[in-house]
Order: structure tokens, then C-alpha cells, then sequence
């Protein structure tokens, strides 16, 4: 009878597996646990899952099993629509739109509709967010279902205007929230090929060589040497395009982050939007701390790797014109900043979250591409395991 | 049977979890909030089973060799160049003298079952849990020096517990029971502060307990305080004798509570909370 309920679990993709339920059955086996509903659920939460993430899913998924019951997902959403919902349909939606509305079964049909979508993508628990948000073609984007739709309407009363993704959102994510260091596991791996092993700060090793050396010249009287033990001192220094289009990336550059603080006794990490130009942001979101580019030329000496991270798409003229900033009045081009860089470090690579076969349509990543001498590289692992590489050794590069 | 002790309140689901791992020989992976009792756990659990505690403290320099032995070459070598023939000769032919045990090794080598702490195994080398796998799931490891293989008497009973600083890899989870303490709710709370002040009256119970929940709730303080604080806490108040008569001015947000540096340990929640304070006092 265990079995539905592994396999329950699986198909809600907890990552249980055989010997875990073997030793689940053992331990139901054995006279830890009163056979009790508690019992049995402290045991198999003990035995299953290994994750505190995995904690809030398995104890629905638990639900589901004792009750035999659907739960997953929408409670958190009202069983009808919204006051809220249905004063800003009527605001925002032309009449065309609302007799589209009616003729695809009403408001209430497709909230219902928008619950079980709600729950599919709950179960498949991955970051589908925007499958409802920007699915134009399903209903809820013809019906105006989208959060633009809402956006639009700031006025309207109740607080959920302006952020209907939120409630299944905050529910799917709530565990991560403060777990950034979910999946870093493998980054942390790739990153550590980065290694430059030298020799520095206390003698704690026992160095057979020198001892051996000098033991012998002192005519086999013991002399013993030590020396400090081997440890990674490469310096690095980051840095991430934040804002527009690089939201839609901010998961993965975070994850990035959170592995190469990890692995990177000297890092520096430095912002910009877009392309750099006079100055580089210490802050992420921009507003102060701002710091003279020329200042971080003279400050980190060509013996610092450099990390660009962004994905360069951009209008051509932010790089190659003076003035082409989005943002101010740059009086040089960006490409100028790009190759005061290049100059400086003869290491360096920049990591795009965009998919390459893509780099070829965008004039932008091109641009910056060849600039890098082709050390762009994807930000994935092979990528990354690639970028790595080519921080040892320039003439590694990434060919699309 | 585990079911917590006289100064340690265990919930039912997490002894069932602690007796599991006892009885299935599996190492028990401990999480939680810092000041939960993760570490607390292993000293109680040897103190009712009445079994010996070995306790190994992983530091980010610590390697998985360390807790298995260490081979002390420079003292041979320097025992060696010193040494007449005779007694002092067969000490230094005998490798196991340079030998030096580690904590893994000596809970092995218990001649009862011991209980084996590794304390805070995510502060060590993110290859570090990898390097134990077959020393805890075989109980077992091969000592080079000595060409033998050490392997366990009694099977340790393994306890391990994680701050998540770093992800622990697959592999090693598996291997493991798993247990996330979670914050004790004000019913266990209640009863964990009473088996620690016995004579704590009950209206001031109340009182710390909302004072210190209230503080909790505040959503944007960085480090929230844990029962081990509260228990600080109450002792302070106790041993300054704070009684609940003092502390009703709380509840009208008017006041903070005495001693706030031991619940709260930097400088910008107190300031926080010094705000929410005093916005609570303005008349308007």
C-alpha cells in the first residue's frame, strides 16, 4: 500500500528513491513507530525527504495521500473570483474583449480554468511563473488575464490589483526564499577549476623535498623543514549587468554570485547596466556607491581575472557611439571603456545567459563578442567549466 | 527509547526521527534555525541512552582525513635521529605510536556504541561530506600506514548537524536520515523554558513569551532571535529580578524590553526595533 504513495511522491517530483522506501519499510518494520497516522508520517518525512525544501510539498503531497483529496496548489486562492478581479475587468476590457469573455463560458468558468492551471504548474513546481502571465494565446491572455491588464490599474480597490501572479507565486517560491544556495552545488564545482595554488601566510606542511635537502647537507642530521600548505589565491573580479533585460536572468546571476563568493577568496564584484562606461555601481540596484571606472582600472592590477556578466543585448550605438548610454551623456563610447579593459586584463571572459545560437542575430553581442577576441561563453556549466579554462589560458575560446 | 530528557523538551516527530536513525545504524542530519538545540541534541540523546559521546567539531579547515587519523611523520623522523638501539627503537618501529587517532576512529574503536557528533559539517571544504561516504555508510576505513582496515565495533550512532551554509551533495544525503527542527511553537516553547527555570513564575512566562514572539513577528529583522536566546533572556530578567509587572508597558509599544542585547544581536534590529517603537508612541 506504500507503494501508491511513493509513487505519489514521484510523480510530484520529490527526488525519493528505492532505498530510501526500503528504508522506510524497514523502519515501519521495526518497532519505532506506533502504527499511527503521525507516526507514520513522521517516519516516512524522516526517511524520504532530505531537502527543507522539500518539506512544504511533501506535507501536501502527504495530505493528498491520507485524504485522497486534491490540494495542491490553489488553495490560496478563493473559489470564486475576486471583488477586485471583476471591477477591473470591467474597467480595463473593451466590449469586444468582454464579448470574447462571455462566449469562452464567463469570468467564472475561467477562473475555475485558471485554478487547474494554477495547480498543474504548482505540481510541476519549476519556475513556469510566466506560463500564465505571458501565455497570449491561452484564454486568460485573450481575456486580458494578463498582469498587464493589471498594471494598468492602479486605482482599482483591493489589494491584489496590480499582482495577480503573486498569490501562486509567493506559495510555489516560499521556501526558496532564503535558500539561494539551492543548485550552486554544481556552479561551485565549475568554478573551482579556477585555481591558482601558491604557496603563502603559515608553515603548517611538512616539505619532504626540503627536508630531505637540507638533512643531507647537514650530514644526516635531521633537519626539518615545513612550509605553508597550497592554497587557492586567484583574485577575481565580477562584474554583473543588472536591470532590463537582464531581469529575466537574475535566478541564474544569482546563483552565480552565490557560488563564486563562495569560491573566491578575493572577489570583487562591481555593476553596470548594459555596457560599461565612467563609472561602475558597488550597489545592485544602482543609486549609490558609484565608482569611477578609471578608479577600478588602477585600483585591481592585470594580475585579476575578470568576470563580465551580462547578456550585451543592447542598441549597437550603447557600445560603439559616444552619447549612446540609455541612461546619461556619456562623453566615450562604451567600446572605449571595453577596450581600456581588454588592455588592462589579459585575462578575462564574458558569460551570457542568452542561448548562442541565438548570439548571431543580435548586433550588440556580436560587437561584444569579437571584442572579447570570441571569449564569450554561455552561462552554463559547460560554459562556465569553458570560461574557466579560458581565465588560465586566453587562447581557449567559445566558437557558436 | 529517546523521548528527550529532564532539560531537553523533543517533540514526538523528532524523536521518532532520532530512535529511526538509532535503530536502522543511519546517520541523523539535523537543520534548523541557529539556537534550535541542533547541537544540544547529540549530548542529550548520549545522556538518555547512557552511551559514551564522541564530539567533532568540522572548521573550514578541517579535511575528512582528520577525523579518521593523522600520521605524525616529523616526530618519527626527529624520535628516529634521537633514538639509541633498544626500547626506543621498537617504539619508533611501531608506526601505530605516531599514529593519532581521530574522533571518527575512537568512536569506532568504543567499546560500547557510542553516540558521534559532527557538529556544523556545511562550515568544511564543499568536498569534505563526499570524503566520508564510505567511512559512514561501511563504518569502516583503511589506515595506509598501518595497512589495516579500522572498522567499526558497535556502529557508532551518527548525529549531523548543518547550518546550510553550503549544499550538501546527493550522495551523502542519501545515505542519511534527515530532520528539520522547526521553531517550537509557544505551547513547546513554554514547556522547554519551564524545564529550564522551574520556579519562573507563571505571569512572567506569559509575559517573555508574547514579548518575545512579538519581536519574532517583526518581519525585518535580520537575525531573529532562538529559544537559546530566550532562555539567556529569562535568565537575565530572573537574575535582575524583572518581574511581569515590569514588563507590561510592552504591550503598548511604548517601551522596549530590558536587556535587549541578549536577544538581539546587532546593532541595526535594535535600531529596527527602537523605530517600530517609537512610531507606536507618536499620538497620531
Amino acid at each position: 500500500m506504500f507503494l501508491d504513495f511513493f509513487l505519489l511522491l514521484r510523480q510530484h517530483h520529490l527526488p525519493v528513491t528505492l532505498p530510501e522506501y526500503l528504508t522506510l519499510l524497514e523502519a515501519l518494520r521495526s518497532d519505532v513507530a506506533e502504527p499511527t497516522i503521525d507516526d507514520f508520517y513522521f517516519l516516512s518525512k524522516t526517511t524520504l525527504v532530505k531537502h527543507e525544501q522539500h518539506l512544504d510539498l511533501f506535507d501536501r503531497v502527504f495530505g493528498l495521500f491520507v485524504t485522497g483529496r486534491e490540494s495542491v496548489g490553489a488553495e490560496g486562492l478563493p473559489d470564486i473570483p475576486p471583488e477586485w478581479l471583476r471591477d477591473a475587468m470591467q474597467r480595463s476590457l473593451s466590449d469586444e474583449e468582454k464579448a470574447a469573455l462571455e462566449a469562452a463560458g464567463g469570468l467564472n468558468a475561467l477562473w475555475e480554468r485558471f485554478r487547474k492551471l494554477l495547480q498543474e504548474q504548482d505540481e510541476r513546481h519549476e519556475g513556469g511563473s510566466k506560463w500564465i502571465g505571458t501565455g497570449g494565446t491561452s484564454p486568460f491572455g485573450a481575456a486580458g488575464y494578463a498582469p498587464e491588464g493589471f498594471k494598468t490599474d492602479k486605482g482599482a480597490p483591493g489589494k491584489g490589483s496590480g499582482r495577480a501572479l503573486k498569490v501562486w507565486e509567493d506559495r510555489a517560491y516560499k521556501n526558496y526564499a532564503d535558500d539561494i544556495e539551492l543548485n550552486t552545488r554544481n556552479l561551485k564545482m565549475a568554478l573551482r577549476r579556477l585555481r591558482i595554488l601558491t604557496r603563502e601566510g603559515a608553515d603548517n606542511e611538512l616539505d619532504i623535498d626540503g627536508t630531505i635537502d637540507r638533512t643531507s647537507r647537514n650530514a644526516g642530521m635531521l633537519d626539518i623543514q615545513m612550509q605553508p600548505s597550497r592554497q587557492n589565491r586567484v583574485k577575481v573580479l565580477m562584474l554583473f549587468d543588472v536591470g532590463g533585460s537582464m531581469d529575466e536572468h537574475i535566478e541564474l546571476c544569482n546563483q552565480l554570485f552565490s557560488a563564486a563568493r563562495y569560491q573566491f577568496k578575493h572577489l570583487e564584484f562591481l555593476y553596470f547596466h548594459n555596457c560599461v562606461y565612467e563609472t561602475l555601481w558597488k550597489d545592485n540596484t544602482r543609486r549609490k556607491d558609484r565608482i569611477p571606472t578609471w578608479e577600478v582600472l588602477h585600483k585591481y592590477n592585470k594580475e585579476y581575472k575578470v568576470i563580465f556578466v551580462g547578456d550585451a543585448s543592447m542598441s549597437p550605438y550603447e557600445i560603439t557611439a559616444p552619447k549612446g548610454s540609455v541612461e546619461h551623456y556619456n562623453e566615450e563610447a562604451g567600446l572605449v571603456w571595453l577596450n581600456r579593459f581588454r588592455e588592462q586584463y589579459p585575462h578575462l571572459v564574458w558569460l551570457n545567459p542568452m542561448i548562442p545560437a541565438y548570439w548571431s542575430y543580435t548586433q550588440s553581442i556580436d560587437i561584444v563578442r569579437k571584442w572579447s577576441g570570441n571569449r564569450m561563453f554561455p552561462l552554463t556549466l559547460n560554459g562556465l567549466t569553458g570560461a574557466m579554462r579560458s581565465l588560465k589560458n586566453p587562447k581557449v575560446t567559445f566558437d557558436v | 527509547m529517546f523521548t528527550g530528557t529532564d532539560s531537553y523538551i523533543a517533540t514526538r516527530e523528532l524523536s521518532t526521527a532520532v530512535n529511526a536513525a538509532v535503530l536502522l545504524q543511519k546517520p541523523l542530519l539535523i537543520k534548523g534555525e541557529p539556537g534550535t538545540g541542533k547541537t544540544l541534541l547529540a549530548f542529550e540523546v548520549a545522556r538518555s541512552l547512557g552511551k559514551p559521546l564522541y564530539t567533532w567539531h568540522v572548521k573550514s579547515t578541517t579535511s575528512a582525513q582528520q577525523g579518521l587519523y593523522e600520521y605524525d611523520a616529523v616526530s618519527r623522523l626527529r624520535d628516529s635521529q634521537l633514538a639509541d638501539r633498544g626500547l626506543e627503537s621498537a617504539r619508533i618501529n611501531d608506526l601505530s605510536n605516531y599514529i593519532r587517532k581521530g574522533k571518527l576512529w575512537e568512536a569506532f574503536e568504543s567499546e560500547e556504541q557510542a553516540v558521534l557528533l559532527i557538529d556544523e559539517i556545511d562550515k568544511a571544504d564543499i568536498e569534505f561530506p563526499n570524503d566520508l561516504l564510505q567511512e559512514l555508510d561501511r563504518m569502516e576505513f583503511y589506515c595506509y600506514e598501518l595497512q589495516r582496515t579500522i572498522s567499526a565495533r558497535h556502529r557508532p550512532v551518527v548525529i549531523i548537524t548543518s547550518n546550510n551554509e553550503k549544499e550538501l551533495p546527493d550522495a551523502f544525503l542519501r545515505r542519511c536520515f534527515f530532520h528539520y527542527i522547526r521553531f517550537p511553537d509557544r505551547e513547546t516553547m513554554e514547556q522547554i523554558v519551564a524545564v529550564h527555570f522551574p520556579d519562573l513564575p507563571q505571569a512572567l512566562l506569559a509575559k517573555t513569551l508574547s514579548a518575545f514572539y512579538n519581536i519574532r513577528d517583526v518581519k525585518a529583522l535580520k537575525k531573529k532571535p532562538s529559544t537559546s536566546e530566550l532562555i539567556d533572556w529569562v535568565r537575565l530578567l530572573l537574575a535582575s529580578g524583572v518581574t511581569h509587572d515590569d514588563l507590561t508597558d510592552l504591550d503598548t509599544l511604548t517601551e522596549l524590553p530590558p536587556y535587549l542585547g541578549a536577544l538581539l544581536k546587532n546593532e541595526q534590529d535594535s535600531d529596527l526595533l527602537g523605530a517600530l517603537k517609537r512610531k507606536g508612541a507618536r499620538p497620531y
